[in-house]
C-alpha cells in the first residue's frame, strides 16, 4: 500500500521519550508555535522569579531570612487551601466553602481541646475531619443532586459553615490549642518553618497522587472528557465527590496552621483566604475549562500572592492597592490561558497543514 | 479460528416509544471480515450497533459472539465480550498523552492493594501504546504531546488504535471519517484495513461510499429500521447501493 509506506516514511526517527513532538525536521512555523508554548507554559513561574527579582531590588528586606520565613509562614495556608482547590478546578468545578470550613475546622478543634480528649492527635484528626465531613456534603450534593455547577451548593455550605462555627462559639474566639498545633503554626525546625514543612510534603504527597496514582489520573481524565470518561469505565461519580473530599481535607490542615497561628478557635478564621486561594490555582496555570493544571502551579501561584502582598507590605504601599495588584496578576493569568489556546489551535492547524502538504 | 461468525444479530427490534428504529434485523459478520453499514439519516444504524456495543438492550432478539447467545448490559460487558466501538464524537482526553488515552479506565498499576492509590506503570503503557501505533501504522508521535495538539486525523488515529488494542473480537466504528479530509480519511482508513490481520472483525458506518469501497468486504443497506439489501462493494455494485440507500 503506497499511501501507507507513505506515512510510514514521513514519520521520521522517533522522537525522544521527553522531547517536543518536533524534531529538527518540524518546519519553522512549527517550532517557533512550540517554543512559544513553552513560554506560555513557564509563565507563572517566570512571573514568580521576576516579581522575587523586582522586590529584591527595591525591597532590600525582601530577602533576609526573617522575611523568607515570614513569606513562608503567611503563604502556609493560601497554599493548602490552592492545591486542595486545584483538584476542584480540575473537574471544572469550584469549592467556595473552603474559607469556612477552615474558620470551622479552627472552632471543632478547640472545641475538642476544651474536652478530656484535648491530645494534640485527636485535636488535629477532629479539624481534619470536619474537613472531610464537609468535602463530603459537598460532593454529594453536587453529584446526586445533579446540580450543574458545584459554585452554588458550596456558596451556601460557605454560610452554612460560618453559621455553625458562630453558633458553637456565640460569635467568640475560643483560646488555647495544644503545643503541637501552636508548633505549627508558629515553629521552626530549624530555620525552616514548620508551617512550610507541611506544605512541603503534602505539595509531594498531591503531586504524587495526580502524577502517579490511578485516581489521581481519574480526576484528571473526568476534567477532561466528562462523557469520555463516563464511557472507559471511570467511577465519575466518585471521583467527583473525592475531589471535594481532598478540598476538604486540605482545608481542615490550613485549620490547623491558622489555629497554631492564633492559638485560638475562631469562626471567621481564613474566611479572607478562599479567594486568594482560587486566584491562586487560576495564576498558576489551571484552565477554567478543566483537564489542566498541576500541584506545583497552584504552589507557585500561591507564592506570586505571597510575594506580592509581602513585598508590597514592606513598601509601606496600602492594603487596598494590594488586592489591585493581586487582580491585575490574576488577568494576566487568564489572559495567558487564553494565548495558550490560541497557540494551541495554531500548531493543530499547522501540524495537520503538514500531514497534509507531504 | 472458529467458523461462527464472530458476532450475529439475530431479528433485533427496538422501539422508542411509538418509534421502532429497528424492524427484525438479522447480520452475520464472520471473523476478519470489514462491514460496511449504509443508510440514510435515521435509518437504525446508530441505534444496531447501539445494541451490540451495549448501550441499548434490543426489546425482541438475540446478540451471538462465536456463536453463544451474550447479554449486554452495559458498554462494559460489552467490551468484557470483545467489542470496542469508536463513537461519533471520538469520546477522548485532549489533556492528556496518548499512551493515558489508550490506557484510560483500565490503565496497568502496580501495588494494587494500593486500591485507588495503585501506582501508574507509565513506561509499560507509553512502549505498549507506541508499539501498537507503530503496527498500525497510525502516524503519531505515540510518547509525547497531548492529544489535544493533535490533528483530526491523528485523533482519530488514536482512538481507532485504542479500540484496536482491546478489542478481541469486533470494533465499531460509527463514521470515522467524518470530519477528516482526504489525505487525512485516507490515513485512517489505512489504519481500519490493519485491523483484520489482527484477527478483529469490523463494522464501519459511513455515508462515503469510496471509503466503503475502499476499505469493506461487504456493505449492508438499512433503511427504515429494516436491513434492505447487501452488496460487496465495487465499482459495478457502487449504483445499485446508492439505490438501495435512497429507495429501500
Ligand atoms: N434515544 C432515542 N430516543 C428516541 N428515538 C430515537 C433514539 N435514538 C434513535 N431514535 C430514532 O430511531 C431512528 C433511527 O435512528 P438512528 O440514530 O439509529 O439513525 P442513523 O441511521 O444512525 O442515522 P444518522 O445517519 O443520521 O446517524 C430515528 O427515527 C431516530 O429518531
Ligand atoms: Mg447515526
Amino acid at each position: 500500500m503506497s499511501s501507507s509506506a507513505a506515512i510510514a516514511g514521513r514519520a521520521g526517527p522517533p522522537p525522544g521519550p521527553t522531547g517536543p513532538p518536533v524534531s529538527v525536521r518540524t518546519p519553522l512555523a512549527e517550532r517557533t508555535l512550540w517554543l512559544g508554548l513553552t513560554i506560555v507554559r513557564m509563565g507563572p513561574a517566570l512571573i514568580l522569579v521576576l516579581l522575587v527579582l523586582v522586590m529584591a531590588a527595591i525591597a532590600p528586606f525582601f530577602l533576609t531570612e526573617r522575611n523568607i520565613q515570614n513569606v513562608l509562614t503567611q503563604t502556609s495556608v493560601i497554599a493548602l487551601l490552592a492545591m486542595g482547590q486545584l483538584l476542584v478546578i480540575v473537574v471544572r468545578g469550584i469549592d467556595a466553602s473552603v474559607g469556612s470550613v477552615v474558620g470551622l475546622s479552627t472552632v471543632t478543634g478547640a472545641l475538642m481541646f476544651g474536652t478530656s480528649l484535648h491530645a494534640a492527635p485527636i485535636v488535629i484528626a477532629t479539624m481534619l475531619l470536619t474537613g472531610v465531613v464537609i468535602g463530603l456534603i459537598n460532593g454529594c450534593v453536587f453529584v446526586y443532586g445533579r446540580l450543574p455547577n458545584s459554585l452554588i451548593n458550596t456558596l451556601a455550605m460557605l454560610y452554612i459553615a460560618q453559621g455553625i462555627a458562630q453558633a458553637l462559639t456565640h460569635g467568640d474566639a475560643l483560646q488555647g490549642m495544644p503545643s503541637a498545633v501552636n508548633d505549627l503554626g508558629g515553629g521552626f525546625l530549624g530555620v525552616v518553618p514548620e508551617a512550610a514543612l507541611l506544605v512541603a510534603g503534602m505539595a509531594i504527597l498531591a503531586t504524587v497522587f495526580c502524577r502517579s496514582t490511578r485516581w489521581g489520573r481519574w480526576i484528571f481524565a473526568v476534567g477532561g472528557n466528562i462523557e469520555a470518561a463516563r464511557r472507559v469505565g471511570i467511577p465519575v461519580n466518585k471521583v467527583l465527590v473525592s475531589v471535594f473530599v481532598i478540598s476538604g481535607v486540605f482545608a481542615g490542615l490550613a485549620g490547623v496552621i491558622t489555629a497554631g497561628q492564633t492559638n485560638a478557635g475562631y469562626g471567621l478564621a481564613g474566611s479572607t483566604s478562599m479567594l486568594d486561594a482560587i486566584a491562586a490555582v487560576f495564576i498558576g496555570g489551571a484552565s477554567f475549562m478543566g483537564g489542566r493544571g498541576s500541584i506545583g502551579g497552584a504552589l507557585i501561584g500561591a507564592f506570586i500572592i505571597g510575594c506580592l502582598r509581602n513585598g508590597l507590605d514592606l513598601l509601606n504601599v496600602y492594603p487596598t492597592w494590594q488586592l489591585v495588584a493581586v487582580g491585575g496578576v490574576m488577568l494576566l493569568a487568564v489572559e495567558l490561558d487564553v494565548v495558550r489556546g490560541y497557540l494551541e489551535n495554531r500548531f493543530r492547524v499547522a501540524q495537520a497543514s503538514r500531514a497534509v502538504r507531504s | 479460528m472458529s467458523r461462527e461468525p464472530a458476532l450475529e444479530v439475530r431479528a433485533v427490534s427496538k422501539w422508542f416509544g411509538a418509534v421502532q428504529a429497528l424492524d427484525q434485523v438479522s447480520l452475520r459478520l464472520g471473523q476478519s471480515e470489514i462491514l460496511a453499514l449504509l443508510g440514510d439519516n435515521g435509518a437504525g444504524k446508530s441505534t444496531l450497533i447501539k445494541c451490540i456495543s451495549g448501550v441499548h438492550r434490543p426489546d425482541v432478539g438475540d446478540v451471538l459472539i462465536d456463536g453463544e447467545p451474550v447479554e449486554l448490559r452495559s458498554s462494559a460487558d460489552a467490551r468484557r465480550s470483545g467489542i470496542e466501538t469508536v463513537y461519533q464524537d471520538l469520546a477522548l482526553f485532549d489533556n492528556l498523552s496518548p499512551a493515558a488515552n489508550f490506557f484510560a479506565g483500565r490503565e496497568e498499576t502496580r501495588g494494587s492493594w494500593l486500591g485507588p492509590f495503585a501506582l501508574l506503570k507509565e513506561k509499560a503503557m507509553a512502549s505498549h501504546t507506541e508499539e501498537l501505533i507503530h503496527r498500525l501504522k497510525v502516524n503519531v508521535p505515540a510518547r509525547v504531546g497531548l492529544v489535544g495538539l493533535m490533528s483530526g486525523g491523528q485523533r482519530q488515529g488514536v482512538a481507532v488504535a485504542r479500540a484496536a488494542a482491546f478489542a478481541s473480537k469486533v470494533v465499531i466504528l460509527d463514521e470515522p471519517t467524518a470530519a477528516l479530509g482526504v489525505r487525512e480519511s485516507r490515513a485512517v482508513l489505512d489504519v481500519v484495513r490493519e485491523l483484520p490481520k489482527a484477527g478483529v472483525a469490523v463494522i464501519m458506518i459511513s455515508h462515503n461510499l469510496e471509503d466503503v469501497l475502499s476499505v469493506a468486504d461487504r456493505a449492508v443497506v438499512m433503511r427504515r429500521g429494516r436491513i434492505v439489501g447487501e452488496e460487496v462493494p465495487t465499482e459495478e455494485t457502487h449504483e445499485r447501493l446508492v439505490g438501495l440507500i435512497v429507495k429501500g
